[in-house]
């Protein structure tokens, strides 16, 4: 059996990771959806969830419950097959699109089966275009929902979807040109390393300070591509009922839900990694104190949450939120400590890197509550008028000043 | 049976059979839909000669782009089920003779080309992003350029003919 497990070890390996992943881009799902409603509802003086659970932290659970349990009327007259393909082909691309993120620089501090296991799952030669490759196929499953649902307002979503990806992709690819100019390669991890050529510099070494326009090319476009506010015409609720997934209930529509929210995921890693740095700290590599930042943060946040628990108004949120908050401080504790100096080291990358990932994703809550809705010419003119001009006159100033000055 | 062959052979068969349901299926959507399934069947056979590169654009471009246009004017006419007409005399006497022939005449040139060409295919010539560019931007640079110019040209046509009628 040992054999068996050592023979297939890099095999067994992946298919553990990749269920792990599944799990946990699931479960931040799920909170995503928590946390949008919090950040939107504080937004606009109101309190958002907070019946179920301490601080609504169950609702999540409640919705999946309720998606599961919901009934799942087909309607009349829809075209069988691509109805049920859509939402599946939506959200088993989306999925398969975080599998080529790679989570951190280097692999765990132990081995298993002698094999050194890296954060992220397929670390591809062509990691970059690869992703793109799965996102020009993800505007099927809108498209086809919006089609085979036999019904107008769907129709309307699903055309509106495939004219705005068809648009905004030639934005999105050229915008990236300037990145990979200057990494030479398609590679993530490659990316990310170029940027580390000068570690004094830190922040300032990072893309998008010569990119700038290629970021926010790349931001924009890639907003549009995952159909979120201000570029959510697909679904434009107060125009189209619910845009491409009007006919679509229960699970099926959890799960054109679940594709959004993943690509929004993966459009926050693609963002830092493209032009933050990924997983690079912001500080100078002189700057070594600055490891301790993440018990910095996490142990006064844990203390917070205990001192917030102990006066929650439910017996139940009373015994749960210093619990998490007990966890969250030990986990800070346990990383200031001298003897676990390696975990310290090794939690550094996936802290920068998720960090940053927080961050955009907390642009995309930020944008849905203050941006109004585009109108459909004015989405049109701008992705092609001003986007596509923009990011093609990047990638000619970066390839000049790359031959006048080189990559670094 | 290598992995490999395995993998070409289901590929293979994924190609052709979605080219068949391209033809056989009634409705244009699910022929669009079949169309997509060649051209990532194609990819993934690029994919299995080591050209990584050809086999991404090869999605994107013709998998993403085209074929979401395709489908957008399918969606956008809102085109039915096709109907049945009668075919055509000429098709029912010769097409299935032609066809024969067609898939004798490649058969027997893919049986008679050489060992060199194969191995070409084989040691994966075009595997490097780098060797594609150098080729397509050095050693072919006017043929690509004068390409582009034609593209260009057809777009142009495009939108003169499109421009006619508010006119």
């Amino acid at each position: 059996m040992n054999s068996f497990l050592a023979a297939n070890a890099s095999l067994i390996i992946a298919f553990v990771k990749i269920a792990l992943l599944l799990f946990i881009v699931l479960t931040v799902n799920a909170y995503l959806t928590w946390f949008e409603r919090k950040v939107v509802a504080h937004m606009q003086s109101r309190w958002g969830p907070h019946r179920v659970g301490p601080h609504g932290l169950l609702q999540p659970l409640a919705d999946g419950a309720k998606f599961l349990l919901k009934e799942d009327p087909t309607p009349a007259g829809v075209d069988k097959f691509t109805y049920f393909l859509a939402p599946l082909m939506a959200l088993a691309l989306a999925l398969t699109s975080i599998a080529i993120i790679p989570f951190g620089p280097d692999p765990l501090p132990w081995t298993v089966w002698g094999q050194k296991v890296y954060l992220g799952i397929a670390d591809l030669n062509i990691g970059i275009l690869a992703l793109f490759a799965i996102t020009a196929l993800s505007v099927y499953g809108v498209a086809l929902a919006g089609w085979s649902s036999n019904s107008k307002y769907p129709l309307l979503g699903g055309l509106r979807s495939s004219a705005q990806m068809v648009s905004y992709e030639l934005a999105l690819t050229m915008s990236v040109v300037g990145v990979l100019l200057l990494a030479g390669s398609f590679n993530l991890r490659d990316i990310i390393n170029a940027q580390a050529h000068h570690p004094e510099r830190g922040i300032f070494g990072w893309n998008v300070w010569p990119q700038i326009l290629g970021f926010f090319c790349f931001f924009v476009a890639a907003v549009a591509e995952t159909n979120r506010v201000p570029f959510d015409l697909p679904e434009a609720e107060s125009e189209l009922v619910a845009g491409f997934h009007t006919e679509y209930a229960s699970f099926k529509f959890a799960m054109f839900f679940i594709a959004e929210y993943t690509s929004m995921i993966t459009v926050s890693c693609l963002c830092t990694i493209m032009f933050f740095g990924g997983w690079l700290s912001p500080f100078p590599a002189s700057w070594t104190f600055a490891h301790y930042l993440p018990s910095v943060i996490l142990i006064p946040f844990g203390l917070w949450v205990i001192w917030d628990g102990i006066r929650y108004e439910t017996i139940f949120g009373r015994l749960v939120l210093p619990g998490i908050g007990t966890v969250l401080t030990v986990i800070g504790i346990a990383l200031a400590i001298p003897q676990l100096q390696f975990v310290n080291e090794f939690v550094q990358g996936p802290f920068w890197l998720l960090g940053k990932i927080f961050v955009f994703l907390f642009v995309y809550v930020w944008m849905r509550g203050t941006l109004p809705r585009f109108r459909y010419d004015q989405l049109m003119s701008f992705g092609w008028k001003l986007l596509l001009p923009v990011s093609i006159a990047n990638v000619v100033i970066t390839a000049f000043a790359i031959l006048m000055w080189g990559a670094r | 049976m290598t992995p490999q062959l395995a993998i070409f052979f289901v590929l293979a068969a994924l190609a052709v059979l979605g080219a068949l349901n391209l033809i056989i299926q009634r409705h244009p959507i699910h022929s669009a839909l079949s169309l997509i399934v060649v051209m990532i069947a194609l990819a993934g056979l690029y994919l299995l000669m080591g050209s990584e590169f050809v086999a991404a654009v090869q999605i994107i471009v013709y998998g993403g782009a085209i074929m979401v246009l395709f489908v957008f004017v399918i969606m956008l006419l809102n085109a039915g089920v096709e109907e049945r007409t009668n075919v055509s005399k000429l098709a029912g006497v010769a097409g299935i003779p032609l066809a024969v022939a067609l898939l004798g005449f490649l058969a027997a040139a893919i049986a008679r080309s050489n060992e060199s060409a194969q191995a070409g295919v084989e040691a994966g010539t075009l595997a490097n992003t780098k060797e594609i560019s150098t080729m397509l931007f050095k050693d072919f640079v006017y043929p690509f350029e004068l390409t582009s110019f034609l593209i260009l040209v057809a777009i142009l046509g495009a939108i003169v003919l499109a421009q006619r009628e508010k006119s």
